[in-house]
């Protein structure tokens, strides 16, 4: 018997070395083909070898697969994949009702339980009682589907990850070929290894069929979906494309000068695959000559980008302000992650938005986008490049660990479909120019690369004359440039879209989120919408400078409530724009997003004082 | 750079920019200027071509004097500005201007990857010891035990010497020359330009104001001819007023001759070979110190090594013509696709 789902939750858990974060994006890459909606969440430790089967060493990848109402990797998961006693004691405390938990047998021994920090063994006391329990001798069946293959132990042993996924996949009714063929061009050149996983990938699947491991499988049918041609995508390969598509739109050169770190490593191993493109990259000694170099390419006419998360942010600040002094194009991402100092490297948070508005010396206003889901990274990579590019001046795109890697299906915009960006180029002598010369509508001034003849000229970062660029120390003259490159940014504003709200005809509780919360506040707030509740939900994604009709929004309601994963930076800057209106908060600090049920408690307790 | 002859060559002067010139009066910095603007000329580029990036110091404010392109960055991170300059592209003349505290205290980093990694560029480093910019603070190449503003018992730290600094890092081109020397300064800068890779000129420069006369007994009237040692590639590294005295190997260590005495003659002196790979000779040449040795100027060593620039271009090239992907929409079908109707 086959039950449809609407939606489920599955999350793979084990050791850091189990392959967990393989299976689970191997199994995410089936339904995104099979035409599921899809949101993921990798969650890993920070080490690269925590102690092996302690609950330290739990990596997890959770994933949300549906027909409709996918806006997150959701709050809990439905089926749990625990390969050994720690990954279950780490995600015992959030599971579904009835949930059913996949384990394998042969890592539940004493020694096990004891290093997870069980009391007893879990699988005879009555831990699991509540749940469906699918116990198998998962290690032992993978040895034995490739002992013919003449692996070494080690390898042997390594190919569990495929078996439990085959045990995953029939439970689904989920077809093994994209696997299959993964491996196979995986493994090219060592095909006993695809053959392996392979085997055991097989094996998992009929193990599941012969044993009926739950009396009946589940189907998920396609989503719903606009029409078009679909890939999956994580939010920093997004990123790396934008960026890509953004030069290429441009009729420029893309060049990417960076220093690796934790989350927004990816962005360079995507972009750096991908030199055939004409993309310059340099991996220079340290955050600060990333964006140095950057700086120098951008002077020298390329589209020039650089990344990184919060402690390499904070190296960058000088930097920026030098990028904002010489009024040069320059797109720095940081992908957020959990903070201060070095922080969470491997957890999601949003605060570094006052880093990113404020953290530098000097009145050095600039341009602050945040994308909302790992495929609309896309889009915010090339809006930054674009405002970066016609308003000639540096943006900062914040993303989050959770964006960048999470993974989503992307409708593929063909280059033709995207639209033309017009950089502020002068590439033949104006004898009439002058470097700080402004067009009168957005302030921006022109770009003139090195090798323009007749067009010679000198910046930098001390004040300079507001018509020649000369270098001056007039304090009116200072007072002027300030105000100027500070009214050039405002002026953004009238080339954005205005802001949207979704549920237009609420009036009581307006929820306010920003960046990579997108998914998880919008379906909080539609459940809600769909019990018919008067709330409704607007996203920023302008962060500076904000859309023109923000004020106008916020008037219509009487709450306001500002949702982040910080101690509430967002809301505290809306109190210095929008000092008039007051808001409500709700925060999260815990390096992981917020969760559905947790939100629809907060709005309901604030929609209910209301009526009292 | 590829240089294509000018119809009518510019003049020094045509380097020059309208901007008044407000180093102190008697600064070696100007000596620089004079040389640096000679050797453009001679080297018969076009000012559009030419790219002048510098970080904060004094001598920092180098490129507000050239009639090219030019960029004041912050302080310590010019050679790393200028990398992105010139990998973005590698048609210009790329210079960086550079002092003893920017490259060698702030900027230390991406002073020595730079140099390693042998961008094709000129660093021209300032070096008058001290911090002039912030009025006479001790800088990393000043002597132990120097008593400066901010070390008024003297230093207790040994300085760098930026040429062994250099050659650690691998550099490829590394000259000295005093700001006393135009017309050696000068050509230096033309080898300098013509070398392919990262060529590092230090000068000796004098700061009037806050460290006068450091560098007097190698550069001084009376001092300089039995001081200096003037390198020429392929002569023998003779010294001195009637040039009588000369630099012989002793073991493993070098030691000044006189010519005529205990039957020395010039066979017996050393001759010069900037191109040698093997860097041991250079090495022992930049490092010698009054008053046992001269101090060697000019070019020390201008050997032959892979340039960052090209070899990111030429992979660049090899990928555009191996790559399976020929546009950006290849690549966005490629792998797993799916179409929803
Ligand atoms: C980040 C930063 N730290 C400190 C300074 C102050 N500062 C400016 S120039 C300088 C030292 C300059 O010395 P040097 O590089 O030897 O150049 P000189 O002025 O002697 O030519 C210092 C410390 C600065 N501008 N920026
Ligand atoms: S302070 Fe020294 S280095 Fe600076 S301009 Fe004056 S003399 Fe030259």
């Amino acid at each position: 018997m086959t039950t449809e789902l609407e939606s489920v939750v599955i999350k793979f858990a084990g050791d850091s070395g189990d392959g967990m974060q393989l299976a689970g994006t191997l199994f995410t890459d089936t339904t995104a083909v099979m035409g599921n909606a899809i949101a993921t969440f990798p969650d890993f430790p920070s080490e690269i070898r925590a102690p092996q089967g302690t609950v330290a060493g739990v990596s997890g990848f959770q994933i949300h697969f549906g027909t409709s109402g996918v806006h997150s990797p959701g709050d809990a998961p439905d089926v749990l994949v625990a390969m050994n006693p720690a990954a279950l004691k780490a995600n015992l405390h959030n599971l579904k009702p009835a949930c059913t938990i996949i384990i394998d047998g042969d890592s539940y021994t004493k020694k096990d339980f004891e290093k997870a920090g069980f009391e007893g063994n879990p699988l005879e006391d009555n831990t699991l009682s509540d749940y469906k329990v699918i116990e198998a001798p998962i290690t032992s069946l993978t040895k034995a589907s490739v002992a013919d293959l003449g692996l070494d132990n080690k390898s042997m042993v390594r190919c569990k990850n495929m078996f439990t996924l085959g045990i995953v996949f029939w439970l689904f009714n989920e077809p093994l070929e994209q696997t299959i063929n993964f491996f196979n061009q995986k493994f090219k050149k060592k095909p006993e290894l695809a053959q392996a996983n392979v085997n055991a990938l097989k094996a998992g699947f009929n193990y599941a069929l012969t044993i009926e491991a739950i009396k009946s499988s589940f189907t998920v049918l396609p989503a719903k979906k606009q029409p078009g041609t679909y890939r999956n995508i994580t939010g920093n390969q997004a990123a790396a494309w934008g960026f890509l598509a953004a030069a290429k739109k441009a009729n420029k050169e893309l060049f990417l000068g960076t220093y690796p770190i934790t989350p927004a490593t990816d962005i360079l191993h995507e972009l750096t695959k991908h030199k055939w493109s004409g993309v310059k990259i340099v991996q220079a000694e340290d955050e600060i000559a990333g964006i140095c170099s950057a700086i120098g390419a951008s002077f020298a006419g390329d589209v020039a980008i650089t990344t990184t998360s919060g402690p390499g942010m904070a190296l960058k600040t000088e930097a920026i302000g030098l990028a904002v002094m010489t009024e040069l194009p320059l797109v720095i991402v940081n992908v957020q992650r959990g903070g201060p100092s070095t922080g969470l490297p491997t957890k999601t948070e949003q605060s570094d938005l006052m880093q990113a508005l404020y953290g530098r010396n000097g009145e050095c206003p600039i341009v602050v986008l945040s994308a909302s889901t790992p495929a609309d990274c896309f889009d915010w990579a090339f809006e930054a490049t674009r405002i970066a590019l016609e308003h000639m001046t540096p943006v900062i795109l914040l993303t989050e660990s959770y964006l960048g890697n999470g993974a989503e299906p992307w409708k593929i915009k063909l280059t033709e479909e995207l639209p033309d960006i017009h950089p502020r180029t002068l590439d033949s002598l104006d004898p009439n120019w002058k470097p700080y010369q402004r067009d009168s509508e957005k302030l921006a001034r022109w770009w003139v690369k090195p090798g323009t003849k007749g067009m010679e000229h000198r910046i930098g970062g001390l004040e300079k004359d507001e018509c020649t660029g000369c270098v001056s120390h007039n304090p009116q003259n200072h007072g002027k440039m300030v105000a100027t490159r500070q009214e050039k940014i405002d002026r953004i504003a009238d080339f954005i879209p205005l802001q949207r709200v979704k549920g237009k005809d609420a009036t009581k509780l307006l929820v306010v989120g920003w960046g990579g919360q997108f998914g998880i506040l919008f379906g909080a707030v539609n459940e809600l919408q769909k019990e018919g509740k008067d709330i409704a939900f607007t996203h920023f994604n302008y962060i500076n400078p904000l859309p023109k009709n923000t004020a106008e929004i916020f008037a219509k309601f009487d709450k306001i409530l500002v949702c982040e994963l910080n101690n509430g930076q967002f809301a505290n800057y809306l109190r210095g724009q929008f000092p008039q209106f007051t808001y409500e908060q709700f925060n999260k600090i815990e390096g992981l997003p917020f969760k559905i049920k947790d939100l629809k408690n907060k709005f309901n307790e604030i929609l209910e004082a209301g009526n009292a | 750079m590829e240089t294509e002859a000018l119809q009518c060559p510019l003049k020094p002067k045509d380097f020059a920019s309208d901007q008044e010139v407000k180093w102190c009066p008697g600064c070696g910095d100007y000596a620089v200027l004079n040389a640096v603007q000679k050797a453009l000329s001679e080297l018969n580029v076009k000012k559009e071509d030419v790219t002048f990036v510098s970080g904060i110091g004094c001598s920092s404010r180098f490129p507000y004097y050239m009639d090219t392109y030019g960029f004041h960055t912050i302080h310590g991170r010019a050679a790393a500005i200028a990398t992105g300059v010139k990998v973005a592209n590698p048609n210009l003349s790329v210079w960086v201007i550079s002092g003893d505290g920017d490259s060698l205290a702030i900027g230390g980093n991406h002073f020595i990857h730079a140099v390693r990694r042998n961008v094709n560029m000129n660093l021209i480093l300032f070096n008058n010891e001290i911090y002039g910019l912030t009025k006479g603070q001790y800088s990393p190449t000043s002597e132990r035990g120097k008593v400066t503003k901010s070390s008024p018992h003297g230093t207790v730290e040994d300085p760098f010497n930026p040429a062994e600094l250099a050659l650690g890092a691998q550099s490829s081109f590394y000259a000295r020359v005093p700001d006393t020397d135009v017309k050696l300064m000068t050509n230096v800068m033309i080898s300098a330009e013509k070398h392919q890779g990262l060529s590092l000129v230090e000068v000796l420069q004098n700061c009037v104001i806050f460290n006068d006369k450091v560098h007097a007994a190698i550069t001084g009237k009376d001092t300089k001819a039995d001081n200096q040692l003037i390198l020429e590639h392929g002569q023998p590294m003779l010294f001195g007023i009637d040039k009588t005295k000369g630099l012989r190997l002793n073991g493993l260590e070098l030691e000044v001759v006189t010519l005529g005495e205990k039957g020395i003659t010039e066979k017996d002196i050393l001759v010069h070979d900037e191109t040698i790979v093997n860097p041991t000779l250079h090495y022992m040449l930049a490092r010698m110190r009054l008053p046992e040795l001269p101090i060697a100027m000019g070019v020390i060593r201008n050997v032959g090594k892979n340039v960052y620039d090209k070899a990111l271009h030429e992979q660049i090239k090899s990928e555009k013509t191996n790559s399976k992907y020929k546009n950006l929409n290849d690549l966005f079908l490629s792998g797993n696709t799916f179409k929803v109707s």
